[in-house]
Parts: C-alpha cells; structure tokens; sequence
C-alpha cells in the first residue's frame, strides 16, 4: 500500500446523509475481478443518465474544478449498506484520497484504510465551515501525522485517528504480513481451541 | 465481573491486543462468494499464499446465478467471467463449494446455517454485510471487506477494535401478521440506519425467545440496516434443536460437550451496556419502507412523512410519493419473495398461507425465489409450489435474485416493487426502480391487491 503522510487538494462538498455504497458504485460495476479501473463508475447513477450516459451536469463531481476533486465531504453515516470494497476502489481510483463526514458506517471506515483512503469524522459546524472555505475550488491541506488539516485561510483543524491504523497509512504496511509475524501466537491460540472447543474444527 | 455475550465470545477467541485496543482475533468461520472473493484469491497467488484452514471456509455462487436456468449462458459476460472465476478458483484452493446447479447452492447465508456450519459462541465472517445474520445462533458474525478476505484466508484471524454493547429489548407476544422482518424495520425506523453504529447489538426478551431460527436470522440478518455490524441472539433450546443433526453439527460425545458449553453463552446479570432499548412486542404492527433508507419506515396503517431536509425530499422525489399520503393503496408493479432476510422456509409458508385460492393481481409480476436447494425442496414437498404457481407466481431457482438485481432480476425504471428484501437504496433493485421492504405475508397481500395493503386482513 502507498504510503500516506502529508497531501494537499480540492475538496467537493456533497452534503446527503446516508450516502449508501450502492451510491458509490452501484452492483452492475461489482463484476470484476480486479481492483482497478472502477473509478469512472464512482457515483455512476448520480453522475450520468444511464439512459444515455449523459453527464448530469448538477452533481458537484462533474463541475469544474470539483471534478478534480482529491478530498470529499459529506454529511452522516456516508458508505453506510453493502461491505463492498469496491466503494473504496472506485472512489481510489476516481482520485479521492480523502472523506470528511460527520459519521461513518463501519465496514466502509475499516475498508477506506485497507486502500489508503483516510476517513476523518468531524462536527457538523466545521464540516459547514470547511465547505465554505472550499466552495471556490481552494485546497485543503491533510496532515496526517500531526492529524491536522488546514484551510486556505490558514485556519488548523485537528482530527482523530487509531494509532494502529495511523501507524499502518503512514509506513504503508501490508496487513497480512504483519499479521504473520504472530505466527506462532495464532498457532497456540489453534492448539488450545481444538482442546477447549473441538466441535469448532470439522 | 459481569460480561454480555459479545464480549465473552469476542474474549474466548482474542489472540492479542494491542496498546490501542485492536485485537487481533481468531476466525473460526468463512464463508465466500463471487463477488467479493476474486480479488483476495488473486492476493494469495500473487503472494504464494494459502488458505490457513480449509475447513473452516464454505463457499457458493450466488449474486449472479440466473434464477430461471441454469446455464451461465443467461447472464451477461461479467456475470459470467465472475461465477467462472470462483469456479476455477475453488477448484484451485480446493475449497467445500455448492456451485450453480448443486443441490445445496443458494444465498451464502440460507445455506451456511442449513448445514450446521454456524454454531454458537464461534467467530464467522464473510465479503458480504449481510453476514449479521448468524448472530441469530449467537456467534459473532459480521461483514467484512475483500482485503480482510484475503487478511481471512492467509491467517485465519483479523485485526480489529471490539464494539459497543447495546441490547434491544423486545417483551411480549407478537401481532398476528407481525414478523421478525417487522421488529428489524421497527426498530431501524426507531434508532436510524446509523443508530447501531459502532455497537453490537444483542436481541433480548420474551419476544426474542420466543422466535424461531428462521425469524431470528431475519431479525439479525437487517442488524446491519440499522449500522450495527453484529447482532446477536443468546443460544437456547430453539437453538439446538435446529442444530441437531445437521451435516456439519458437532455428533456424539462433541455434541454433548459443545451443547454444555453453549448454556454458559448468555449475558451475564448485571452486565452492563453502553445503550439499552426496550419495546413492547404489541407496539409493533406490519412495516412498510416508503423512501430509500431501510430508516424510512412506517406501519401499513400510517401515511408517508411530510420531509424537511434535503436526504428525506430526494427520497421522496425518488421513489415518486407525496408526503401526507397513505402508504396502504400504492400500486405495485413487482413482487419478490426470497433474499437472505426472507428467502427461507417459514417465509414460503407464511406467504403462501395468504396465496392460497387467490390471484395475482393482473397489473403485477411476482417472483418467489427460495434462498437455497433445500429450501426450495422443502417447499415442494409441503406443496407450496403449487400455490405459489396456482397464484400466478414464477417459481424460481434459488439465489439473491431482485434483492440486489446484479444478475438477470431487475425491475425497470419508476417500477415499483413490493419486496421481502432487506434494501430500498436507489437503484437497489434496477436503475431507478423503488423499492418498499415488507415480510413475506404483506408481499403476498400486496401481489393480491397490486397494491401495498395490510395483510392482516387476510388472516
């Protein structure tokens, strides 16, 4: 996974409660087999009519320069419905690296990090703030390290992060290999259940 | 100390905790399916992986099976490639797999607890939110992503943080006509689709209790609708009379172990949880979603919500209805009776209690798609095909069919569809399609009528 420390871009602002993954990408793009490419249907039915395939010119990622977007923010319980990874995928892939939002559903927040998408949950009142300092198109600066962002206007605004999963972003740790490091520990753990609890092994 | 459920059963399988509170802990259960599975079997190749523990991974295909053949055929390229792939792929990891055709495939989560291979107080994930559903035999079960897939896979474990307790409390007897499906949408419409976020949510109380498997695994299986990854029901006597004897239940002496062990898995007295709920069953009448949140729930009998902010009009615009109206009367294009809320034996029964003599209306299709082999097989032997047929339903082959419609079920734009599934987000069920989430008894009602109207009436 790329590493994730300091980055700085546009923010769009889309500002719905219950942004479901079906939103984000919707199950007729789910039928791949690999992980990438899934940026262009990233919102496909808020952002084109599929009639057609038209844009649909009212929604903030088809409107310069929020198409450019690197940074989204959004409202309550944003990537809430399907554990599809393909939500983080695609929104990767459209270019987003990071969602503000003042909630989070939890399968989607566990899957943003596995890709190197950093949600920050923030109160309503800075999110409000923060898209006004945004709305022309200005940039916004992350900071993970020292969880901060900073506005155009030089305004900090600081956020919370699990230390695991900060430590995991910035070094860009694959999961799994570090995982196998407890090798000898999930190997024990393994031997006292089929002492403990053998109906669990068949 | 007192312990809830959840946590005893997250303790018994931690393998470590870090200093901030992750855990890394064992996964005792797997089950796979095409569409999130691809990607971590690619993952494991690319790294010379293998799967850790092959018997403790159940897989089948069914988001893109076709319903009404069972030729690959019928579906559309990327469906295809998809369900070739997880073929290829179980050949490949050698893994216990009901493909298309099998008498056992169906929904992952009809046919997981069918062959005995949910037991309580185990850990058991899946690609697939729905997952909650085996909280129902009290085992932590919930969704994950495909990189925690292939995290599964290579070491049999996951690293994450242990959530919230909050228990909901349901006392009494139900309504005739009221369902599990129906405290599930009750309780969303309640707390909010984000309500159990970041809880585990453990059903208690005397109408709990007295539910059956099936309607326990509905309740459990539309946690995640109400944001709660976990849901979970503590195991009894209903529970091990339905494990009893199944392929993959623990036999003999283990039987009687594991039963003894199983007792000890309830929330202790005193335990403490960091939100409780408390409904009366009889407050509960049938539900009906008018919007495109599993939230935007109502009874049969209330009118839909004049809305005041920005989510809720674009709901309404959406699936065409006017605030102030009654739910009860809006005219239907679509039937579905099946997914894995409600796709499973006493959900056919239920409907067909309510079909029996009557007729579709003309306006209407109707599709009744059991959840697996099995269930299907059972329906035919208790003769429930044939009133689903005499009816005018299509008697289809098992799989998650219209309730996610990646595969050849879909309605079109602007139908409306009368649905047992679990999911009224837009474009759900077909691009632009609406969606009203109901049990299996309103479904059948609302076939009769064309209409959305109260099934009680029937009964």
């Amino acid at each position: 996974m790329e590493k994730f420390t300091t980055f700085e871009g546009i923010a769009g602002s889309l500002l719905l409660d219950n942004i479901d993954t079906d939103m984000i990408i919707p199950k007729e793009y789910l039928k791949t087999i690999t992980r990438a490419g899934l940026g262009k249907f990233a919102f496909a039915e808020m952002r084109y009519n599929l009639k057609d395939d038209s844009l649909i010119e009212d929604f903030v990622l088809n409107q310069a320069p929020f198409n450019k977007s690197s940074i989204l923010i959004s409202s309550k319980n944003f990537g809430c419905g399907s554990s599809r990874e393909h939500a983080p995928w695609a929104l990767g892939d459209f270019g987003l690296k990071v969602i503000i939002a003042e909630s989070f559903a939890d399968i989607f927040f566990n899957n943003c990090f596995k890709n190197g998408i950093l949600p920050i949950s923030l109160d309503k009142t800075t999110i409000l703030e923060l898209v006004k300092e945004t709305q022309q198109g200005e940039n916004l600066k992350i900071d993970l390290p020292n969880q901060e962002i900073t506005t155009i206007s030089g305004k900090k605004i600081s956020f919370k992060v699990e230390e695991f999963k900060k430590e995991c972003m910035i070094n860009g740790w694959d999961d799994i290999s570090l995982t196998l490091k407890d090798e000898s520990s999930i190997k024990d753990f393994e031997e006292k259940q089929k002492q403990s609890q053998p109906w669990l092994w068949i | 100390m007192a312990k809830t459920l959840y946590d005893k059963i997250w303790e018994n399988h931690e393998i470590k905790r870090e200093e901030d509170g992750t855990s890394l802990i064992y996964i005792d259960r797997h089950l796979v399916h095409e569409v999130t599975s691809p990607q971590a079997f690619e993952g494991l190749r690319l790294a010379k992986r293998e799967i850790r523990q092959l018997s403790k991974v159940l897989s089948v295909a069914d988001h893109n099976t076709p319903t009404h053949t069972l030729s690959l055929d019928d579906c559309n390229d990327s469906s295809k490639i998809q369900l070739e792939t997880l073929n290829k792929n179980a050949k490949e990891f050698n893994l216990r797999y009901y493909p298309l055709g099998d008498k056992n495939n169906g929904v992952c989560h009809v046919v997981a607890p069918e062959k005995g291979f949910v037991l309580p107080g185990a850990t058991l994930v899946c690609g697939d939110s729905h997952t909650a559903t085996h909280g129902a035999f009290g085992a932590i079960a919930f969704g994950i992503g495909t990189s925690e897939v292939e995290h599964v896979f290579a070491t049999q474990t996951l690293r994450q943080k242990p959530v919230k307790n909050m228990r909901i409390t349901i006392d009494g007897t139900l309504e005739k006509a009221v369902t599990a499906k129906d405290i599930a949408l009750f309780v969303i419409s309640q707390i909010g689709t984000a309500g159990g976020t970041g809880y585990a949510i453990e059903f208690a109380g005397s109408g709990i209790e007295s539910l059956s498997m099936e309607q326990r695994m509905t309740l459990c299986n539309m946690g995640i609708e109400g944001g709660a990854r976990v849901a979970i029901v503590a195991p009894d006597q209903t529970t091990f009379d339905y494990l009893k004897d199944k392929p993959l239940s623990p036999k003999g002496e283990n039987w009687e172990k594991a039963v003894a062990f199983w007792k000890s898995l309830h929330t202790d007295t005193g335990a403490k949880f960091d939100k409780e709920y408390t409904w009366k069953a009889s407050e509960i009448l049938p539900q009906v979603t008018w919007g495109t949140s599993p939230e935007d729930c109502i009874n049969v009998t209330q009118s839909i919500p004049k809305v005041d902010n920005p989510t809720k009009e674009r709901a309404l615009k959406y699936v065409g209805l006017n605030g102030g109206d009654k739910i009860a009367g809006t005219p239907i294009n679509w039937v579905f009776i099946g997914s894995c809320t409600n796709g499973r034996i006493e959900d056919f029964r239920s409907a067909s209690q309510i079909l029996k003599g009557k007729k579709v209306a003309p306006n209407v299709r109707a599709i009744a798609v059991p959840g697996s082999g099995l269930v299907k097989e059972q329906a035919e032997k208790e003769g429930l095909d044939v009133i689903f047929k005499n009816a005018g339903f299509e008697w289809r082959l098992p799989g998650c069919s219209m309730c996610l419609a990646m595969n050849p079920d879909f309605a079109n734009p602007e139908e409306r569809v009368a649905s047992t599934s679990n999911r009224n987000f837009e474009g759900r069920q077909g691009y632009l399609s609406r969606t009203h989430l109901m049990n299996p008894a309103m479904a059948a009602a609302a076939a009769i009528e064309g209409k959305i109207a109260d099934a009680r009436q029937y009964l």
